[in-house]
């Protein structure tokens, strides 16, 4: 087990080092005129040149990805025109907008985005592993074609069309609820629950068919076992035979899928937040990719790379702590 | 990608092709009633798609003229008439404000759906194979390279990377060709995977090792004795992918970083649709609901050709019911 956790984080440290590179390389030396674009187009050459100067954009470029890539280890400072501003590790950079650090910024939605994702996930679990585990039960019968229709309706729906038509049927013709803004927990948590349901709701739907399906599937494949027989012969009943038997066949599937879906989802679930004008990482990205704020994008990118490297080792490792039969190598 | 859960699916696929082949899938793919109308209404996308300036000259509308006389200026640019000004001469309304014809902006917004859609299910196909079998007949050393180089691609988040990369392309380079670049080159993972696991087992078979021992070299067997025997597990996971891609390139032009105007996309209808849907229902409701339909057939019709593919699965399961071929986190 030490072994595989350290070879885990070994090839956790080279993709997410690999990712620096490619980052770096996409959006920093691509585009050309990093100068430009951190000043604004309407910048004149003399606005340019300092912040050329400021930004040390005429260093080689493998001196600036060293410090960039110093940044994120020891942390960096940041001439400010008038100062130096640290930021300490791991430092992502400082916003070409608002000059704030990136990380800073990311720390301040990631509890937006955590509401949004943690809240959606209890309930797309719930749903989706209910779901299937009655149209397992309920096999053969019209109850069992109808679920496996409206999953598939599930998977087939973007959320944002989902989302757009729960606005408009709950916030404005019927409107029982008013229209979905986010406050913070800490502030009043029933105004909190009241804002996110609908979100909730939306994701949860969306993303409950796959784990209906999921669930449904792995408990067919373990219906089908010897062992299932045998306790059937031994006379046990139908009930005990779902919900203890091919559960727990289930188990393993389903928590290591929870994790992927976890982990990248944490990277900001854009088109939810968007949609519904949640203040979290997803939103701020979308905002930063439209007015070109690199540091920001770059770093967003990344922390939603770590988010999903670290889900990937994470579900390998729920699953073969769920299911003994897998060997870890 | 989890290992485990891919490894586990890779295996769930069947090993080798049926004999028979391309018949027995028609076959096989027509006995279910669900897959066949869903391949139906596909069809009629793809051909709605392909013939949209011809629908729409027949028509007699174009997707970019403006009708400012078919819309109520006073009231805020609502369309006149009833259902959005459906009417004889246009199908399915006009676009508020401008009063561009609806029929001829879907059709031609299907086309840019659709062919974004494809194009970049062809690239990660493509990608996915050549990684996938070079990984696999490589040595030891080229394996570890391109695994590596698959986990850096599996870490990449899609839609992150899909929304920065729109960011930094200069506007001049063509929309579409960029966004089917964008998902074939970062969402090729799963198909790679999928080949390397499954040549991996086809090439301890008899048949490879006698192909081997007649003297043929590493890219002739590829090419003639696995690459056919690929053709199931790889079919099945693009027809899979397809669907999601549509989704994805809808999702990019729904945040207004994907296709941009005056192109119409179905994606970026919703958008404008969002601030018109009480008085102009029918403009949200039509890209809303051939997404759906769209995706829905899509995704049935890919369930359809993997039943047809793998005669166990088809035995073991009824439709909608398989191991999902899990393909990168759909947007959310």
């Amino acid at each position: 087990m030490t072994g595989f956790l350290l070879r885990r984080l070994g090839g956790a440290v080279f993709v997410l080092l690999s990712l620096t590179v490619i980052l770096y390389a996409v959006f920093y030396v691509a585009p050309g005129d990093v100068a430009q674009i951190a000043c604004g187009p309407r910048c004149s050459p003399a606005q340019v040149a300092q912040v050329t100067e400021q930004l040390r954009l005429d260093d080689p470029v493998y001196t600036q990805y060293g410090h960039f890539l110093q940044g994120i280890v020891a942390g960096r400072d940041f001439s400010t025109g008038t100062g130096v501003d640290h930021c300490s590790a791991p430092c992502l950079g400082v916003s070409y907008q608002s000059d704030q650090q990136v990380m800073r910024l990311i720390l301040t939605k990631l509890p937006v985005t955590g509401s949004l994702v943690v809240g959606a996930f209890v309930c797309w679990i719930l749903l989706g592993v209910g779901t299937g585990v009655l149209s397992v039960w309920r096999r053969g019968r019209i109850t069992e074609r109808l679920l496996t229709w409206l999953t598939l309706a599930g998977t087939a729906t973007p959320v944002f069309v989902i989302g757009l038509l729960l606005i408009i049927v709950f916030c404005s013709t019927l409107q029982w609820l008013p229209s979905p803004t986010y406050v913070p927990f800490t502030e009043d948590p029933e105004q909190w629950a009241w804002g996110l349901l609908l979100p909730w709701v939306s994701l949860a739907l969306i993303e409950s068919a796959k784990y209906a399906r999921l669930t449904r599937s792995s408990m067919l494949e373990t219906l089908a076992e010897d062992h299932v027989r045998t306790f059937r012969a031994y006379g046990v009943g139908e009930r005990a035979v779902i919900g203890r038997h091919a559960l727990r066949g289930a188990v393993a599937p389903v928590i290591a899928l929870s994790a992927l879906d976890f982990g990248s989802m944490f990277g900001g679930a854009v088109l939810t937040e968007s949609l519904f004008g949640i203040p979290g990482l997803g939103r701020e990205l979308v905002h930063a990719v439209k007015v070109v704020d690199l540091p920001v994008v770059v770093g967003m990118v990344l922390v939603t790379g770590f988010f999903v490297v670290l889900a990937n080792a994470v579900a390998d490792m729920l699953y073969a702590l769920a299911d003994r039969r897998v060997v870890l190598s | 990608m989890s290992e485990a859960l891919l490894v586990q699916e890779a295996g769930a696929a069947p090993l080798a092709a049926p004999a028979s082949g391309a018949r027995q899938f028609w076959r096989r793919l027509r006995a279910q009633r669900a897959a066949t109308a869903a391949a139906a209404v596909v069809l009629l996308l793809f051909l709605a798609a392909l013939a949209a300036p011809l629908l729409a000259a027949l028509a007699g509308q174009d997707p970019d003229t403006f009708h400012p006389e078919l819309v109520d200026s006073a009231a805020g640019g609502v369309p006149r008439g009833s259902f959005g000004g459906i009417g004889a001469d246009h199908w399915l309304g006009v676009e508020p404000q401008t009063g561009r014809d609806l029929f001829a902006r879907i059709v031609h917004g299907a086309r840019v759906s659709l062919g974004v859609a494809v194009a970049a299910t062809l690239l990660q196909v493509t990608i996915g194979v050549v990684v996938g079998l070079a990984a696999a007949l490589g040595n030891r050393r080229l394996d570890q390279v391109l695994s590596r180089i698959t986990d850096i691609n599996v870490a990449l988040p899609l839609m992150v990377i899909a929304l920065g990369l729109l960011a930094v392309v200069p506007p001049s380079f063509p929309r579409p060709v960029l966004i089917a670049l964008v998902i074939g080159g970062i969402n090729w993972a799963g198909t790679s995977k999928i080949v390397r696991a499954q040549a991996l087992a086809l090439k301890t078979l008899d048949f490879v090792s006698a192909a081997r021992l007649s003297g043929r070299g590493r890219w002739s067997i590829a090419r003639r004795e696995l690459l056919p025997s690929l053709a199931a597990p790889v079919i099945t996971y693009a027809a899979l992918l397809f669907p999601v891609n549509i989704t994805v390139e809808a999702a990019l032009s729904f945040l207004g970083v994907g296709i941009k105007p005056p192109t119409p996309s179905w994606g970026q209808m919703l958008t404008e649709a969002d601030t018109w849907y009480q008085s102009a229902p029918t403009y949200l409701l039509l890209p809303a609901g051939l997404l759906f339909v769209t995706v829905l057939s899509l995704t049935v019709l890919g369930e359809g050709v993997r039943t047809a593919l793998d005669p166990r699965a088809a035995s073991r399961l009824s439709i909608g019911t398989g191991r999902e071929g899990r393909t990168k986190e759909q947007a959310s």
